[in-house]
């Protein structure tokens, strides 16, 4: 059975597409909303803004969390900033230009109409976040400051300190925290969906383990939206924190709702390298410090000087070179495809020839330390924290990693996945980004999912439903819930050999050899193979101690990690499949004689649907076209 | 190097906890201290005993999940650090440290090193935000904010919500946390219509939960990984009084110390 992909795009021109939804959407009245009720797993951005604002409106939230209170969600570590068509600067900002900014640096895999609506609504979010209070930094005449990002050749991203996705998480958090003491929202801390329960084709609610008490519970609901992050982890180290994981999302797939690009993820170009096998996470430096810090590799191969000894006319600052329009501020993708290309080549430097420096030498001349160390002293703060130098005096050393997935559960123009009531915002829906995202753009959509789209969508979704009418006992219910304490009893009863994370470190070796910033189809293949072997071989031989009815860490991980190698495969898949190189996904057998990625718009201007066709049975690939109606399609270029 | 750490090891909330001796070698200096912790647990894996329970997640230092007692100081010995970002490189060879939760009346043991911080929900859920529903905002320029008040309300707003101000203080009070956000949100023109509503019901609900009073030790802001400082408890003290003035009925009980 192959999925019927209705976009529902709306009719008209670009710029009226999002009015002419709104005006043709359903309406729930203000005193029916209280009948519904709906479920919202995660509460990064995307989640808290969605359950604050759905509360707002009346109807009976539940949201819920891993975490011990719902401001640790991801989004918290987000430092650089968010966009805004706002045109503060006068610098030629405009939503149009935002859209095509945003639309370009997917490299043409986004859909126009979905991109648009982001930049027309991303004013509004600043105007919100600054009124519930988020202290952006101002300028001394009172206004909003502004810098610029990669990817773009405007000043268009509000900040506050490198923390903004700490102070934007909180604005939404206080929003939430005032709807839990209004009765609106029911907070869940400390709880994991295991997974959808799907009743007569829709999405009718989930089963939880509560990690405190190994509980495990079912929630009955109108409609759910999971908004539970990207995936990663599955490449174990990434900049993702610990607890990041994609079990909701693949708990989804396995009920029917589509996966939309799997193979898309992003590698950041700024991240401090891995220093042992001990690693457990890699840390990212914000894409803000490429606004002043020049990256560069020494000229001669394997040179081992002290950088600081290294004479200005031996370095090779290698993205002014390549990209002169751009430099240093030219998109992720292409920034961390060029450091591991130095690398390969031989002019990385650090442990093992992998990293490149960022070097502020020159800004601090120019611009003094004080200016340098207000943009950006937490920063230098956490690397020196990290690695024990002094980024004022000694070039940072940084290496990409794994960033962000773009790809995620497919959704329509409502944010709706293919299972009629599941709704997905932010990172973990595939939407928006296409095939690389820029910088500061994360922040953006997760919040205007949240705060400006879903709280439309839903409302017009609800409208045409009945509220409630089941229970936990329905078959449905009774069967998932069953199903999800069979799966934690297997987990717990093999008690084998291996760790969790020796398998999670393993599956992260394979993806990233395979399936990270360079790809070829004998690589990929001897991962579909690798894949399958490591995964039966967790299922024989992992340890996961203790039980189900207590707080079980090991239990958490190995549950989740028994998902990505599930989902690791599928990347691959979706890698292989796709004979082309755009953004993010570079395949070698696809590249510009300079090195570029080659698209191929005849036979992959689309989105890859991965259908979940039975345990053991391959994934069917279903296409949604994307159709460019407003933009033309172009050859990327930042030089 | 070698660290011999005791651990408070502790079942969950209803059974009694005990310090346990272990013994790492080949610890690298490059290690965070977590990172360190987690070598440990896979050799407990593989022993087939029970792993350490410790919160973690981001490892960056900003969600605020980690946190405990490294011999009596919250986070660990280096200033404006958490311990997911401490490195080995400022212990010695042979160094032995205790391991210990936060210890307060209001953050109950859940297992080993985990507390139930939860408490710190319920204090923002009693007024720590500012009402402004999705769609209602005005443009975002049009209220000019003093770039001096922006940065102070920024410092305010970095606490990360960890609670090592609690575990040092000798009352186990949160009044450097509950008056971060009451600075925050009351040094910004958006959040002064509620400033005085906001410190009241605070201020009340910090009281509820089994926090403390402030008696000015400082150990709070000398530990806090953000640096907050203390000068925020000094609003909070002023903020509320003015609010108890205003509202008599709400203030019938608790204060700020």
């Amino acid at each position: 059975m192959a999925f019927r992909l209705e976009s529902r795009i709306p009719s008209g021109p670009l710029e009226q597409k999002w009015e002419n939804a709104k005006r043709d959407m359903k309406l729930v009245s203000p005193a029916n909303r209280r009948k519904y009720s709906i479920l919202v797993v995660g509460s990064g951005l995307a989640g808290a803004s969605a359950a604050a604002t759905l509360g707002e409106l009346g109807y009976n939230v539940k949201c819920f969390c891993y975490q011990d209170s719902p401001r640790r969600a991801h989004s918290i570590a987000a430092q650089g900033g968010i966009n805004a068509a706002k045109n503060y600067q006068n610098d030629g900002d405009s939503v149009y230009r935002l859209f095509y900014d945003t639309i370009k640096g997917g490299d043409f895999r986004a859909r126009e109409a979905n991109v648009y609506r982001l930049a027309e609504v991303s004013v509004n979010i600043i105007d919100q976040c600054v009124a519930q209070g988020v202290p952006f930094a101002r300028e001394y005449g009172g206004t909003l400051a502004n810098r610029s990002f990669g990817g773009a050749q405007v000043s268009r991203t509000f900040y506050a300190r490198g923390q903004t996705g700490q102070q934007l998480l909180l604005g939404a958090y206080q929003a939430l925290q005032r709807q839990v003491d209004a009765g609106r929202v029911k907070m869940f801390a400390r709880h994991e969906m295991l997974d959808l329960v799907v009743v007569d084709g829709r999405a009718r609610g989930i089963v939880t383990r509560n990690l405190v008490t190994g509980a495990i519970d079912c929630h009955v609901a109108d409609a759910v939206i999971l908004a539970t992050g990207g995936y990663g982890n599955v490449f174990y180290l990434s900049t993702n924190a610990k607890g990041c994981n994609a079990t909701a999302i693949w708990r989804a797939y396995k009920r029917g709702a589509g996966f939309g690009n799997p193979c898309f993820t992003q590698i950041h170009p700024t991240c401090i390298p891995q220093s042992g096998d001990y690693q457990s996470k890699l840390t990212l430096m914000s894409e803000s410090l490429r606004n002043d810090g020049r990256i560069w590799v020494p000229k001669k191969k394997g040179d081992t000087r002290h950088p600081n000894d290294i004479p200005e006319e031996e370095r090779d600052y290698y993205l002014e070179r390549m990209y002169p329009a751009y430099g240093n501020l030219c998109p992720r993708d292409i920034a961390s495809r060029a450091a591991k290309v130095m690398c390969d080549q031989g002019y990385g430097v650090g442990p093992g020839g992998r990293g490149v420096y960022l070097d502020f030498r020159e800004a601090i001349q120019r611009l003094g330390r004080n200016t340098i160390e207000e943009r950006y002293g937490n920063l230098f703060e956490m690397y020196e924290r990290i690695t024990g130098e002094d980024p004022y005096t000694v070039p940072m050393r940084i290496y990409p990693a794994v960033h962000y997935t773009m790809g995620g559960l497919w959704v329509d123009y409502h944010l709706m996945s293919t299972i009629p009531g599941l709704f997905v915002l932010g990172e973990a829906n595939f939407s928006d980004h296409g095939a690389n995202r820029l910088g500061a753009s994360a922040l953006m959509q997760g919040l205007a999912d949240g705060y400006f789209i879903i709280p439309y969508t839903m409302g017009h979704f609800l409208a045409q439903v009945k509220p409630g009418g089941l229970d936990e006992s329905h078959p449905e219910f009774r069967a998932a819930r069953q199903a999800v304490e069979e799966r934690t009893k297997k987990l717990l009863s093999i008690r084998g050999k291996k760790t969790v994370d020796d398998f999670h470190r393993e599956l992260g070796r394979i993806m990233w050899e395979y399936c990270g910033m360079a790809r070829n189809a004998s690589g990929l293949k001897h991962a579909l193979q690798r894949i399958p072997e490591l995964r039966e071989e967790f299922w024989q031989n992992v340890n996961v101690p203790g039980s189900g009815d207590e707080m079980n860490q090991s239990l958490e991980k190995a549950g989740r990690v028994a998902d990505f190698l599930e989902l690791g495969e599928l990347m691959c898949l979706d890698a292989l499949e796709r004979e082309e190189s755009c953004g993010g996904h570079f395949r070698e057998e696809h590249q510009t004689e300079d090195g570029e990625a080659k698209r191929d718009d005849e036979r992959f201007c689309h989105v890859a649907v991965w259908e979940f066709a039975g345990e053991g049975k391959p994934p069917v690939r279903n296409v949604e076209p994307l159709n460019f109606e407003f933009v033309h399609l172009a050859q990327r270029s930042y030089k | 190097m070698k660290i011999i750490l005791n651990i408070w090891r502790q079942k969950n909330a209803s059974s009694p906890g005990r310090m346990v001796r272990y013994e790492l070698d080949n610890v690298n200096e490059h290690m965070s201290f977590l990172e360190m912790l987690d070598v440990l647990n896979e050799e407990l894996t593989r022993k087939g005993e029970d792993p350490v329970a410790f919160e973690h997640d981001c490892r960056e230092g900003i969600c605020g999940c980690c946190g405990f007692m490294i011999n009596g100081i919250p986070h660990g010995p280096e200033r404006g650090t958490t311990v997911c970002q401490l490195h080995m490189r400022h212990f010695q060879d042979g160094d032995e440290l205790w391991l210990e939760p936060f210890r307060a009346k209001a953050f109950p043991i859940i297992k080993d090193l985990m507390v139930d911080r939860s408490a710190f929900d319920r204090i923002i859920s009693a007024g720590g935000y500012i009402s402004i529903n999705t769609g209602s905002a005005p443009e975002a320029n049009s209220i000019p904010v003093k770039k001096q008040c922006a940065d102070r309300a920024m410092d305010a707003a970095a606490c990360i919500g960890c609670g090592a101000c609690v575990a040092a203080c000798p009352n186990a009070s949160a009044s450097l946390f509950v008056s971060a956000k009451i600075a925050h949100l009351g040094l910004l023109p958006q959040g002064e219509p509620e400033r005085d509503r906001r410190a009241l019901r605070m201020v009340l609900k910090m009281t509820e939960e089994g926090f403390g009073y402030c008696t000015n030790t400082g150990e709070c802001e000398a530990i806090c990984p953000k640096g907050v400082k203390i000068e925020n408890i000094a609003m909070m003290h002023r903020d509320f009084t003015r609010a108890v003035a205003l509202f008599r009925e709400e203030a019938k009980v608790g204060g700020t110390g």
